[in-house]
């Protein structure tokens, strides 16, 4: 099992904290393990919850502060639909696929319900 | 009556226009299920361009289209039937109710009775073994305070923490102390800082929480909207907790609508189970629901307590972990409050409270819960009674003290190492004795205000806490908290309804499914775990009580040979029992035995009567007793007196089960009383009338308190009993 960083979990020791050779991004869980752990609760019969993981897998890449950002987006009268379709597409472009349909998914919703700015 | 606590508490006419109603509202849709070109176009009689925020969700990502056929056309009883039938496997029963609509599901659980919710809870939660959750917080967010209480709820077996904040830029304070107070006792206990969502992710982000709950979710689009979210937004936080290997639940339940003004004219039951259904659907592992701050709401309605359950029940119905509630008091009469919680308790759930408060009423900053720390002996004896596992244990007093102290030194120690904040050693002390803030003083508000301002302002993470720990000594706690952010790293606490146990194994519906099938099936605590359950701390065995009495030991009956009758008129025999003297001092109401023999001698003194005692050895039957000593007694009056205190008056020629006079209520008896009664044998046996003594009003449930004492006593009364030993005379010497 290896974090986020690709360390090793046996070198995660109080002794390597000490040392200062711990950062946050090796107490991070990796794109793969979330993955695997999709295929796990989708085994066990939660597809909702297998679905949450693998957009989780794609959020695991990104910085605190971009997924801080995408959050706010979506909150109610924050953003225009354009400026969430053009985040979706943002997020498509890099890949995060999931996270860009249901970004897209929000301002074609947000539109109809009066959610937009 | 009028007095009485339950009259203290709101209770409403329904009212479906206000949604004052708990199960069922005429403005409720009628359940229906249109799929059109592999979409939904019609969900519970409302066409897809009508659609709300929550229909539009629920409909995209909620509905298993492939079951709902089956599952829609199935009759509401049918269901409910298969719901209830421990020989239907949890799984199917899950993934029928995948295909219902929220409507459907509704009136399914609605149909079910009290015991047949318990019957479905019982079969449905997800993990095997049941948990509990606490509530730590304090009005001054003290943080070595709020450690120590950690610790606590810690010990007595909570394997989920939740504080929150009075003053909310004190949150990062909090959330570091608790997580420390929470490694001080015990790995694998999971904290939540429950805040605004933003800055809970934050602190989540940086390690400084485990786990979030409160990620709210609301019935009706215009209170969702008002919540500042809407579905989209919240299943992006979802994904973003698990992005960062942190477990989370929303958090819903009924009444928050109606609270709002704006429940559409629908049942509490009706727009849960929108909630619920969009957990679901947004790919939540778990739901907190049950009232939670609209408890009393529902309460007040009819049939608004089996409301609360139906909720926890649902939620379990499509396969999620399940917080029941038990949290918000919802009422002032303890009755009530038990009434609410003990069918959850006894069929047990994933976490039975969603935030028992495990300090005191006054420091629970998200209000007094159903339970509170007062509570606990009543939780854990409860749990005794009936043979189950709630999640709590007892722990011993020196346990505590001591777990209390390490956890208040570490936070000291790590505020110190880390210049957050600077703490005396005396106010450990203080710390370690509090039973909450009232203790404390008032306390300084601005360091701990400094404190968290510096842990945002440097950025500190947990890892720096590991590392403080590390640095001052706490060398285990700075395991157990760093063995919990690389818990993270393998995500196996992302599944559903996953705990760590104190081992650090992941409990969950992966690792530890729930397979209740009926009775001899599920959960059942380890012998070990059930010998915890069953020692209560309140528990007594023979060897304490002849403790206890030898305590009061003394060498003032000193036997004089065997008893001869009496020829006086005037002589008055006292029998005390086999015991007394020998292993039995005191009698239950806690007066020296030499003390009632010396008021009854006073008593028949006063009379001009001659009062001697003799000890009956070969029964330890009261009315025998008294006989034998009317027997003896010159004037054929006697007073049977057992050790416990239970004394008679007796006269030669009476039944050995008649009397006199008898005083049954032992641990009533005041000193006063027998001296009474030693007045009254002394009138009888002078042939005067005397005015009967009437035994005293009681309101104690005095079996309750005394009857495992009278056992005990009985027993030592046995054993000293010789059935062919004659009287003995004997002399009180005082």
């Amino acid at each position: 099992m290896k974090a986020y960083s690709g360390k090793p979990a046996e070198e995660l020791t109080l002794d390597a904290v000490r040392r200062g050779e711990v950062g946050l991004d090796d107490i991070r869980i990796a794109p793969a393990t979330l993955e695997h752990q999709a295929r796990v609760a989708a085994e066990h019969g939660n597809p909702q919850l297998a679905e949450n993981f693998l957009r989780a897998a794609e959020l695991a890449t990104l910085p605190d502060s971009e997924v801080l950002s995408i959050y706010e987006a979506l909150r109610p009268h924050r953003s225009t639909a354009a400026e969430l379709a053009a985040r979706a597409d943002s997020l498509a472009a890099r890949g995060l696929t999931r996270c860009a349909a249901l970004v897209a998914e929000a301002a074609e919703v947000y539109q109809r319900r009066g959610l937009t700015r | 009556m009028n007095g009485q606590p339950v009259n203290l508490d709101g209770f409403a006419f329904e009212n479906p226009e206000l949604g004052l109603v708990s199960l069922a509202s005429p403005g409720d849709p009628e359940p229906s299920l249109l799929v059109r070109d592999g979409r939904v176009a019609e969900l519970d009689s409302r066409p897809a361009d009508e659609f709300d925020v929550i229909d539009e969700f629920i409909a995209r990502h909620g509905l298993d289209l492939g079951a709902a056929e089956k599952a829609m056309a199935l009759d509401d009883v049918e269901i409910a039937r298969l719901m209830v039938d421990p020989s239907v496997p949890r799984g199917s029963l899950v993934e029928l109710t995948g295909g219902l609509t929220p409507a459907k599901l509704a009136r399914v659980v609605a149909m079910l009775q009290p015991h047949e919710l318990m019957m479905a809870a019982a079969k449905l939660r997800a993990r095997r073994t049941p948990a509990n959750q606490a509530h730590v917080t304090n009005r001054l967010d003290d943080p070595m305070l709020l450690a120590a209480d950690a610790a606590t709820a810690a010990a007595f077996g909570f394997r989920e923490l939740e504080t929150t904040v009075p003053v909310l830029a004190d949150a990062p304070s909090n959330a570091v102390a608790v997580t420390i107070g929470a490694a001080v006792t015990s790995g694998g206990v999971l904290v939540q800082c429950s805040v605004e969502e933003a800055l809970e992710l934050q602190l989540g982000m940086r390690g400084l929480a485990s786990y979030a709950e409160t990620v709210s979710l609301y019935g009706t689009e215009a209170v969702f909207v008002d919540g500042d979210d809407t579905p989209w937004s919240k299943a992006l936080l979802a994904s973003a907790y698990a992005s960062r290997g942190m477990k989370m639940r929303v958090s819903s339940g009924a009444g928050a609508e109606v609270l709002m003004g704006d429940a559409e004219g629908r049942a509490m039951l009706y727009l849960e189970s929108r909630c619920v259904s969009l957990a679901r659907a947004l790919g939540s592992q778990g739901v907190q629901n049950g009232g939670i701050d609209g408890a009393s709401i529902v309460s007040s309605v009819p049939r608004g307590v089996r409301e609360l359950m139906c909720e926890n029940v649902m939620v379990m119905a499509r396969g999620m972990e399940s917080c029941s509630g038990n949290d918000s008091l919802m009422s002032e009469s303890d009755l009530r409050r038990v009434s609410r919680t003990l069918p959850i308790l006894l069929a047990g759930s994933d976490f039975i409270c969603s935030g028992f408060g495990s300090i005191q009423r006054y420091d629970n900053m998200f209000g007094p819960s159903q339970w509170n720390a007062e509570d606990i002996d009543d939780f854990l004896v409860i749990q005794r009674d009936w043979g189950v596992d709630g999640g709590l244990n007892g722990v011993g007093e020196d346990v505590l003290a001591a777990l209390r102290r390490r956890a208040a030194e570490a936070v000291r120690a790590v505020y110190g190492y880390l210049g957050l904040a600077d703490f005396g050693a005396g106010q450990v002390d203080l710390v370690v004795d509090a039973a909450g803030s009232k203790d404390l003083g008032p306390g300084d508000p601005l360091a701990v205000l400094g404190a968290a301002q510096v842990i945002q302002s440097a950025g500190i993470t947990a890892i720096d806490v590991v590392n403080a720990l590390y640095e001052t000594g706490f060398d285990v706690e700075a395991q157990r908290l760093l063995d919990m952010l690389l818990a993270r790293v393998s995500g196996d606490y992302l599944q559903t309804a996953a705990i760590f146990d104190r081992d650090m194994r992941v409990l969950s519906a992966v690792t530890d499914p729930n397979d209740y099938a009926g009775p001899g099936t599920g959960y059942r605590p380890t012998a070990q775990r059930q010998a915890q359950i069953d020692g209560v701390r309140q528990q007594r065995d023979l060897s304490q009580l002849r403790a206890e009495q030898q305590r009061w030991a003394g060498q003032w009956l000193v036997p004089r040979g065997p008893a001869t009758p009496g020829t006086d008129p005037r002589d008055v025999v006292i029998g005390v029992s086999p015991a007394v003297g020998r292993e039995i001092w005191r009698t239950l109401s806690g007066i020296p035995v030499a003390d009632v023999l010396g008021e009854l001698l006073a008593g028949l003194e006063e009379e001009g009567c001659r009062g001697r005692v003799v000890r009956v050895n070969s029964s330890i039957d009261l009315g025998q007793i008294g006989l034998t000593a009317a027997r003896l007694a010159g004037s054929g009056i006697g007073i049977g007196l057992q050790g416990k205190g239970t004394a008679l008056i007796h006269r030669r020629d009476l039944s050995p089960l008649a009397n006199l006079e008898l005083y049954s209520i032992a641990p009533v008896i005041t000193a006063d009383l027998y001296r009474m009664m030693g007045i009254n044998a002394g009138r009888h046996a002078k042939g005067a009338t005397p005015v009967p003594v009437r035994n005293p009003y009681t309101d104690e449930a005095v079996e309750a308190r005394y009857h495992t004492a009278v056992v005990g006593l009985v027993a030592i009364e046995r054993g000293c009993q010789r059935p062919s030993a004659g009287p003995e005379e004997v002399e009180v010497r005082r």
